[in-house]
C-alpha cells in the first residue's frame, strides 16, 4: 500500500528527474530555451511595455545612435528600433507559429491517415505532395502572394499550405514505424474501433517527432517570412517585421549599419534557438539514435 | 535500367501536367479577376469586361487550360501584358545569368564543404569536428538575405573589394563579370555548405567503418588516398542526391539574392512582374522554374540509378 509520504516522494524523484533530463540537455539548450521565452512575452506584452510607438516617424531624428530615449537607436524615418524589434517579434512570432500549426493539423491528419490506411489514399496523398513539392517553395510564396494581396491572414495561409508536404511525410513516415507493432494489433484483436486505434494508441507514438518537426518548421517560417518582408511582399508597411526591417536598413548599411544588423542579430537568435530546441528534442525521440 | 526509366517516365508525366495545372489555377481561381488585377481599383466595369474578352478570359476555365497548355508545349508561353515580349522569350535571355549563379554557388559549396567533411569524419569527435559542425549548424540560422547584406557591408562597404550590385555580361567584360559574381554565389554557397558538409560528414563516417577500409589500411594505403578516393566514391552519390534536392531551395535564393545584388536573372524578372503585376510574365516564369525542377530532379534519380546499380534493381 502507498502511503501519502512515498507518493509525494515519487513527486519530488520525479521532478528531481524531470530536472536533471532538462540539465542533460546542456547550457545551450537552457540558453535558447531562454531566448525563446523572453521574446515570446516580449512580443506579447507589446502593448503593456513603456515602448515609444514603432510606426511614428520623427524627421529631425533620423539614424540617431542608441539614447536614453532610443535605447537601440532610431531607423532612417526617424523610428524607434527597440519598439520596431518587439513590435516586430509580434508578427514574425504570429506568422512563425500559426503557419507551422496549418502544417501539422491537415500534414500531420494526412499522413497518419495515409500510412495507417496505406492503398489508394495513400497513392493520391503522397502524389499530391510531390506535386506542391515540385514548386521552389519560395516561389509558390511570392506569386501566391501576388494574386492574394499581402495581409498577414494570406502570409499565414500561403507558408503553413506550403508547410503541410514535410509534416506529411514526418507523420506518414512515424505512422509507417509503429502501424505494424504489437500494441495495435492488440487494440484490434480486443475489438477497439480504427478511430480509437488512431487515437488512442497511434496519435501519442507519432505525436511527438511531430512536434519536434513543429519546433524546427517555426525556425524555417521565420526566415520564409523575413524573405517575403525583405523582398517587400510580406507584410504592408510601415507595421514592422524583422525582415522587412533588414530590407530597409540596406540602404543605411554605409551611415548607420546598426540598422540591417539589429533585426539581423534578433532573427539568427530566435532561428538559432528554435533549431537548437527542435533538433534537441528531434534527437531524442528519433528512434534510429537508441534509447540513449 | 529501361523498365527503371519507364517507371519514373511514367511518373514525371502525371507530375508535369499536375504542376501545369497546378500553375494555371492559382492564376485563375485566386479571388481577384486577372482583368480586375491588372486595370487596377478605378476601373470601370466596361473596361474590365472588354479586357476580359480580348484575353479570353469569357471561354469556360478547361478550354482557356487546354488552350494555354497546347502553347506551352509547342512553347508559346504567350506575351508580356505591360512590353509584348514573348514570356519565353523574356526567360531565356535571362536564363545565362541565373544559371552562372547557381553553378558558381553549387562549386562553391562543394569546395567549401568536401574538405571540411573529409576532414571532420576523419577525426569525427574531436575539437576540430565539434568547431565545424557547431560553425555548420549556426550558419544553417543565417538566412541568405541576412548573408547577402552581411557581405555587402563587409566587402563593398567597408574594404572596398567588391562592387555591391550590378551586373556585366561576361562577353563585354570577362573579370568584370567574374568580380560581379563572387557576392552573390558567396552568399547563395554559404546558405549551401552546410547542408552538403552535414550530409557528406556522416554518411562518410559510415562509410569510414565498412570492411573494405579496414582491408585498405591494412594494405597500408596512405590514409589521404583512402578518404578521398576509397571513401569519397561511395560517399559522392550522396552528394549528388543532395544536390538534387537543394537545388529548390537554391532556386529560391538566386530570387533573393538577384534582387539584392540587382542580377538581371530569372528572379528578377519574377519579381519584376510581381511589383508591375504582369502576369502573363510571372505564370510563365513559375511554370518554367517548377517544370525545371522537376525535370532536373528526374535527371538526378536517373543519374543515381547509372552510378548505383542496386538502385535500378530494387525498382524492379
Amino acid at each position: 500500500m502507498r502511503t501519502g509520504e512515498a507518493v509525494a516522494g515519487s513527486v519530488v524523484r520525479n521532478a528531481t528527474e524531470a530536472w536533471a533530463r532538462l540539465a542533460a540537455f546542456g547550457w545551450l539548450f537552457g540558453l535558447a530555451l531562454a531566448w525563446i521565452a523572453a521574446i515570446v512575452i516580449a512580443a506579447g506584452s507589446a502593448d503593456l511595455l513603456p515602448l515609444p510607438s514603432p510606426t511614428d516617424m520623427d524627421m529631425l531624428a533620423r539614424r540617431e545612435a542608441p539614447s536614453f530615449a532610443h535605447w537601440l537607436g532610431t531607423d532612417r524615418l526617424g523610428r524607434d528600433m527597440l519598439a520596431r524589434l518587439v513590435y516586430g517579434a509580434r508578427i514574425s512570432l504570429t506568422v512563425a507559429i500559426l503557419a507551422p500549426l496549418i502544417g501539422l493539423l491537415i500534414g500531420g491528419a494526412l499522413g497518419i491517415l495515409a500510412g495507417y490506411f496505406r492503398g489508394g489514399l495513400e497513392t493520391l496523398v503522397v502524389g499530391g505532395v510531390d506535386v506542391l513539392l515540385a514548386f521552389p517553395p519560395l516561389v509558390l510564396a511570392l506569386a501566391v502572394m501576388a494574386y492574394l494581396g499581402q495581409t498577414l491572414a494570406n502570409l499565414t495561409y500561403i507558408i503553413g499550405i506550403l508547410s503541410i508536404p514535410a509534416f506529411t511525410r514526418v507523420a506518414r513516415a512515424a505512422t509507417l514505424s509503429v502501424a505494424k507493432r504489437e500494441f495495435i494489433l492488440a487494440a484490434r484483436a480486443m475489438g477497439a474501433t480504427e478511430l480509437r486505434i488512431l487515437l488512442r494508441e497511434l496519435l501519442p507514438n507519432v505525436i511527438l517527432p511531430l512536434l519536434a518537426f513543429f519546433l524546427l518548421a517555426v525556425a524555417v517560417t521565420i526566415v520564409v517570412e523575413g524573405a517575403l518582408s525583405f523582398l517587400g511582399l510580406g507584410v504592408p508597411p510601415p507595421a514592422p517585421s524583422w525582415g522587412g526591417m533588414i530590407g530597409e536598413g540596406r540602404e543605411s548599411l554605409e551611415t548607420a549599419p546598426r540598422i540591417a544588423f539589429l533585426p539581423a542579430l534578433f532573427m539568427f537568435l530566435t532561428v538559432l534557438s528554435f533549431n537548437i530546441v527542435g533538433d534537441t528534442l528531434r534527437a531524442t525521440t528519433d528512434p534510429r539514435q537508441g534509447a540513449a | 535500367m529501361l523498365g527503371f526509366i519507364a517507371t519514373r517516365i511514367g511518373y514525371l508525366i502525371p507530375v508535369l501536367i499536375a504542376v501545369t495545372l497546378l500553375t494555371f489555377l492559382i492564376a485563375s481561381l485566386l479571388p481577384g479577376d486577372l482583368a480586375h488585377a491588372m486595370l487596377g481599383d478605378q476601373a470601370t466595369p466596361e473596361a474590365v469586361e472588354a479586357l476580359r474578352r480580348d484575353m479570353g478570359l469569357d471561354q469556360p476555365l478547361w478550354w482557356r487550360y487546354l488552350n494555354w497548355l497546347v502553347g506551352i508545349v509547342q512553347g508559346d508561353f504567350g506575351r508580356s501584358f505591360r512590353t509584348g515580349e514573348p514570356v519565353l522569350g523574356a526567360i531565356l535571355a535571362r536564363l545565362p545569368v541565373s544559371l552562372e549563379l547557381m553553378l558558381l554557388a553549387e562549386v562553391t559549396a562543394l569546395a567549401i564543404s568536401i574538405p571540411l567533411a573529409i576532414h571532420c569524419a576523419a577525426h569525427s569527435g574531436g575539437p576540430f569536428d565539434r568547431v565545424v559542425t557547431g560553425i555548420a549548424f549556426a550558419k544553417l540560422s543565417i538566412p541568405n538575405f541576412m548573408a547577402a547584406i552581411l557581405l555587402i557591408y563587409l566587402f563593398a562597404v567597408e574594404l572596398r573589394w567588391l562592387p555591391a550590385t550590378g551586373y556585366v555580361p561576361f562577353a563585354e567584360d570577362g573579370l568584370g563579370n567574374v568580380r560581379a559574381m563572387v557576392l552573390p554565389a558567396l552568399t547563395l554557397a554559404l546558405a549551401e555548405w552546410p547542408v552538403l558538409m552535414r550530409v557528406l560528414r556522416s554518411d562518410m563516417i559510415a562509410v569510414l567503418q565498412e570492411d573494405y577500409i579496414t582491408m585498405a589500411r591494412a594494405k597500408g594505403l596512405k590514409s589521404r588516398r583512402i578518404l578521398f578516393v576509397h571513401a569519397l566514391k561511395p560517399s559522392s552519390l550522396t552528394l549528388i542526391t543532395v544536390a538534387g534536392i537543394n537545388i529548390g531551395r537554391l532556386i529560391g535564393g538566386a530570387v533573393i539574392v538577384e534582387s539584392v545584388f540587382a542580377l538581371p536573372g530569372i528572379g528578377r524578372l519574377l519579381l519584376g512582374a510581381i511589383y508591375t503585376r504582369d502576369f502573363m510574365i510571372l505564370q510563365g516564369v513559375v511554370l518554367f522554374v517548377a517544370a525545371g525542377f522537376v525535370i532536373v530532379n528526374f535527371l538526378v534519380d536517373m543519374l543515381y540509378a547509372v552510378l548505383d546499380p542496386r538502385i535500378r534493381h530494387a525498382h524492379r
